[in-house]
């Protein structure tokens, strides 16, 4: 995991796995870098799509069963932000902004 | 099957309203059955191709494929939208006038209802692939069996026709005379409502700035999630947390299409009275 950079512009995106397992997210919570662009890899091991759903980032993916998708979010300030799976909204986890 | 109904309910809803606002938008028109039936026949085949090409879809534009495909869906809609608004604002009052007196249809060939089959049918395409792809993971997952599948699909689908149908009923309601200009109030609402989702997904795929991640957050009285928050969120495009782009998108939309239906509105009392006065006079 990359440290905050001080100089996010520089840097390559950090990139954050988070991995749909049995209807739940792996790990649930997702620490994540502040203050640079973050790209989540969503890979759905499950046997039925999923959408990757955040009300509060504005971001809505649908992930294929058995594939992946990429949602880029921030730079992001610190704090929790919520997300879950929309075709199952029992799913949920969050992002862990320090 | 609960769980199915709900998803279907909602993937649905919006498509459902839409129809309804259309329908309702149309009324008196010749054919209109005939151009909102296409329209979602149309919809629904494409719904079927879209989710078998998901992934295809998908991997385009170095994966920002959906988000660009869901912006395009949503923008063609916001013109075709403007486009009714506009004629309507030019021809409206004499279609409302015929209806009333003539008690029947209006002939006025020149309408055009295909705008209208569109709109429906991009609608039923976007929330109907979603709802593909969903019903058809749940039957490969072979979750519940088929029946628990096809009657939670049903009672889904039957409670968003219901949604669009109350909704038309409601509309139809209002006296001719009043009808369209209620109408063309909604369908600029649902308008600037859907620019504003497609700039979210432009947003996404990081071709927009946000301009402020959520500038208000009203999820305490009305969240999203909920089912009219959903119902709000397609007929007036609200949105609990909205990011500063998405309100520029919504004011934007509205103050094109208004801009445009004053220009295109006939206005016998002004047209006189400029006559008579020889000064442009602004319209009601």
């Amino acid at each position: 995991m990359l440290a905050a950079g001080a100089l996010p512009a520089l840097a390559a995106d950090p990139q954050v796995t988070i991995t749909l397992r049995n209807h739940q997210f792996v790990p649930n919570e997702v620490p994540t870098p502040a203050g640079v662009k973050v790209e989540l890899i969503i890979k759905n091991e499950q046997p039925v799509s999923a959408e990757f759903e955040s009300t509060v980032l504005h971001r809505e993916k649908i992930v294929p069963a058995g594939g992946q998708a990429s949602v880029f979010v921030g730079p992001l300030s610190q704090g929790t932000y919520e997300f879950f799976d929309d075709f199952n909204q029992a799913t949920t986890g969050r992002l862990v902004v320090r | 099957m609960l769980a199915t109904a709900i998803i279907v309910c909602r993937e649905t809803l919006e498509a459902a309203l839409i129809v309804g606002i259309v329908m309702a938008a149309s009324r008196g028109a010749p054919r209109r059955g005939f151009w909102v039936g296409t329209g979602i026949a149309a919809g629904v085949l494409g719904a079927i191709a879209v989710a078998g090409g998901a992934g295809a879809i998908a991997a385009l534009a170095q994966g920002m494929g959906q988000e660009l495909f869901d912006a395009a869906i949503l923008f063609a809609a916001v013109v075709m939208l403007g486009w009714h608004n506009v004629w309507m604002a030019h021809h409206g009052r004499e279609l409302a006038n015929q209806a009333t007196q003539l008690g029947h249809g209006v002939k006025s060939g020149s309408r055009p209802l295909w705008v209208l089959a569109v709109v429906v049918g991009l609608a039923v395409l976007r929330e109907g692939s979603e709802t593909v792809l969903f019903l058809y993971g749940i039957a490969l997952a072979g979750q519940g069996g088929v029946s628990s599948l096809v009657f939670g699909g049903a009672i889904g689908l039957l409670l968003g026709v219901a949604a669009g149908a109350g909704i038309y009923w409601g509309l139809v309601s209002i006296p001719m005379r009043q009808l369209f200009a209620v109408t063309s109030w909604l369908v600029l609402l649902l308008a600037a409502g859907l620019a504003s989702q497609g700039a979210a997904f432009l947003m996404q795929a990081d071709l927009l700035p946000a301009l402020g991640g959520n500038v208000w957050d009203t999820s305490f009285i009305l969240s999203d999630e909920s089912i009219l928050g959903r119902m709000l969120h397609t007929l007036i495009g609200y949105t609990a947390q909205p990011a500063g782009i998405q309100l520029v998108f919504y004011g934007a939309t509205i103050a094109i299409i208004a801009g445009l239906m004053r220009l295109a509105r006939p206005t016998p009392a002004a047209a006189r009275q400029a006559a008579r006065i020889g000064a442009a006079v602004p319209g009601e």
